[in-house]
């Protein structure tokens, strides 16, 4: 009998207190009110300055079509900006950036999916815990670190064994790059794998699967769509890529598909004219623009794709 | 199922050591023994979870385990596929031996154990895929490969789970579009798809409606002509009805098991009739 009226009057006390407290939060709710404008306006200016770029870009690219024909630009296998004659084809380019894309996936595809792999269904509690972060320092090194790994480091080594390849090529940065990107795949991957619930897992070992056939047949289907937007985002970040380029791949702008030559990403071409000495107005300033947009196209067009497989290949559990 | 059976030629011979003849004449009328666990025991790091369990469970029929929440029942049935050792740190000691072969040995493949003791869980887990690759999963991951048998592994397996008529056209679709109930089935089609000899089920309808509850208890009934079937359960109706023998569980002890018309009636100890009368638990 105490003891339920002695809990009675905590409880009346109790409402006291969350009356009283209310009325102190009748004096912010002006503030409550003024939040989401502020956080609003803040939103905003991401979108405003997203806009604001695309508008510098566009206005300036038009300068270049006016003197240099849309379809030329988009299908000129000859990028020469400072001849006398000069061409203006972006094909080398975009060359040079597919090339050292796919080198870079071709690294960072297999060995990310191949960690995120292990670290999801093999490494015990401790080694993950170990693991991760070190992957993550790994994605943290400033880029013009790799880009003197590739140069001083991977260069000569490959050049040691196949001694006809250029003191400049794509094919180390290209590599390189794809070290760079291992861990947001593998990292990425393996938060979409560990998500995939146990219940699964246990049913396919239930009927006497190995854990290798649970993970390719139950583990990987059901984290598909998350391992392809984190390739989608691999690859948009080797095409955005630039120090490593601009250092280990020189800035031939040939159109070829021998790797071991030196080759010019858009990124790289980018950084070439807005370095140099290129006046204001002249074709070869307004050309950075025009190379510009391409690239944002392109990151846009992946980051895209990224969004839209998410969801089209996402699976209820 | 067995005319099938035998067009599958996937019945994996297992092997069996030959039974002692004083075995063969006492188990005349009662059917031969399936699992048979000696002085079993269980930790889960300090939790000492199963002690000293010494449990027959007989061929082709359903054998019950209930008991209060806590007492053991899941890692027992989960310890006769030996999934109870996805848990880092269980320890185990004692023998279960099935069909004459020690599976707590080392070097007992738990995959060919696996493939002959299927394992319905307590909530449905299908897999995100198609109704009809739910069912050939099983039969592909053994190296079944032929779509012609394919086919018809999922049909009678479907038509097994009394889940056919229902699916039938929409094998195609996401097992993930099933109702509750009929998930449930499907993965019970999915168990009967590789045919093991035994059915582990673990609370199989427990998150079920009362309607497909039974349809899963009919099927129980049915699947017994041709399959040993273990089966959790908290529902005391359910396990009266279905099983041929109890097994009462308590803290972690096998209090008493007995055919399930002796359990039900005539307990023989005070603690079994108490948790079978709703006393406690
Ligand atoms: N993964 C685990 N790690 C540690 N202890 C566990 C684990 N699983 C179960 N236990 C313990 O083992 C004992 C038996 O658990 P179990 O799940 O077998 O009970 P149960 O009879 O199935 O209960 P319920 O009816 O609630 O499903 C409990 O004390 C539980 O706390
Ligand atoms: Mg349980």
């Amino acid at each position: 009998m105490q003891r339920s009226s002695e809990v009675k009057h905590e409880a009346i006390r109790i409402s006291e207190i969350i009356a009283q407290n209310k009325q102190k939060k009748n004096v912010s709710n002006l503030f409550e009110k003024v939040i989401p404008t502020i956080l609003f306006l803040l939103a905003s200016i991401t979108i405003l300055t997203t806009l604001g770029i695309l508008y510098t870009l566009l206005s300036q690219a038009i300068q270049f079509f006016r003197t240099v024909p849309i379809w030329e630009f988009f299908t000129g296998t000859v990028l020469k900006p400072l001849s006398q004659n000069s061409e203006f084809g972006i094909l080398p380019l975009i060359n040079g950036t597919l090339i050292s894309t796919i080198i870079a996936m071709l690294v960072a595809g297999p060995i990310g999916l191949m960690s995120a792999i292990y670290l999801s269904e093999y490494a015990s509690e401790k080694v993950r815990r170990v693991l991760k972060p070190l992957l993550e320092i790994l994605a943290g090194i400033p880029t013009i670190v790799y880009g003197f790994f590739a140069f001083t480091f991977v260069t000569p080594l490959i050049r040691s064994i196949f001694p006809e390849v250029g003191a400049t090529n794509i094919l180390s940065p290209g590599l390189v790059m794809g070290v760079m990107i291992i861990p947001m795949i593998a990292s990425l991957s393996e938060d979409a794998m560990t998500s995939v619930p146990n219940a699964m897992r246990e049913g396919s070992l239930a009927m006497g699967a190995t854990k290798l056939e649970t993970t390719i047949k139950v583990v990987i289907p059901a984290a598909f769509s998350g391992i392809i937007a984190s390739f989608v985002l691999g690859i948009s970040r080797a095409i955005g890529e630039t120090m490593i380029v601009t250092i280990a791949s020189g800035s031939s702008k040939n159109f070829t598909f021998d790797i071991t030559e030196s080759m010019q990403t858009m990124t790289a071409y980018i950084v070439e004219v807005a370095g140099g000495e290129a006046a204001a107005g002249t074709t070869i300033y307004y050309s950075l623009y025009a190379v510009a947009i391409t690239l944002f196209v392109f990151t846009l067009v992946m980051n895209l794709l990224a969004r839209y497989i998410s969801r089209k290949f996402r699976e209820e559990y | 199922m067995s005319i099938i059976a035998n067009k599958m030629g996937i019945q994996l011979k297992p092997k069996t050591k030959l039974k002692e003849s004083i075995e063969m004449t006492t188990s005349t009328q009662t059917n031969d023994i399936v699992y048979d666990t000696k002085e079993l025991n269980l930790w889960y790091g300090q939790t000492h979870a199963l002690k000293n369990i010494n449990l027959e469970i007989h061929e082709k029929e359903v054998t019950a385990i209930i008991g209060p929440s806590g007492c053991g029942k899941s890692t027992y049935i989960k310890t006769l596929n030996r999934m109870v050792e996805l848990v880092p740190g269980v320890r185990t000691t004692g023998t279960i031996s099935y069909k004459g072969t020690n599976i707590l040995d080392r070097t007992m493949k738990v995959e060919n154990l696996r493939t002959k003791v299927g394992m319905v869980f307590q909530k449905p887990n299908p897999f995100p895929k198609s109704i009809y690759e739910n069912i050939a999963y099983g039969p592909k991951i053994h190296g079944i490969r032929n779509k012609k048998l394919l086919d018809e592994i999922v049909e009678t397996s479907l038509r097994g789970a009394y889940i056919w008529d229902e699916l039938k056209d929409r094998l195609s679709e996401n097992a993930f579009g099933l109702s509750g109930g009929q998930q449930q089935r499907l993965c019970i089609a999915r168990a009967l798809a590789i045919q093991p000899d035994v059915i582990l089920m673990d609370e199989p309808t427990s998150a079920l409606d009362p309607k497909s509850t039974l349809k899963i208890e009919e099927l129980a009934q049915e699947l017994k002509k041709d399959y040993s079937i273990i089966m959790v359960t908290h529902n005391m109706q359910q396990a009266a009805r279905i099983s041929d023998r109890t097994a009462f569980f308590l803290d972690g002890e096998v209090v008493e098991f007995d055919d399930t018309n002796k359990i039900f009636a005539n307990p023989s100890d005070k603690r079994t009739e108490d948790y079978i009368s709703g006393r406690f638990g």
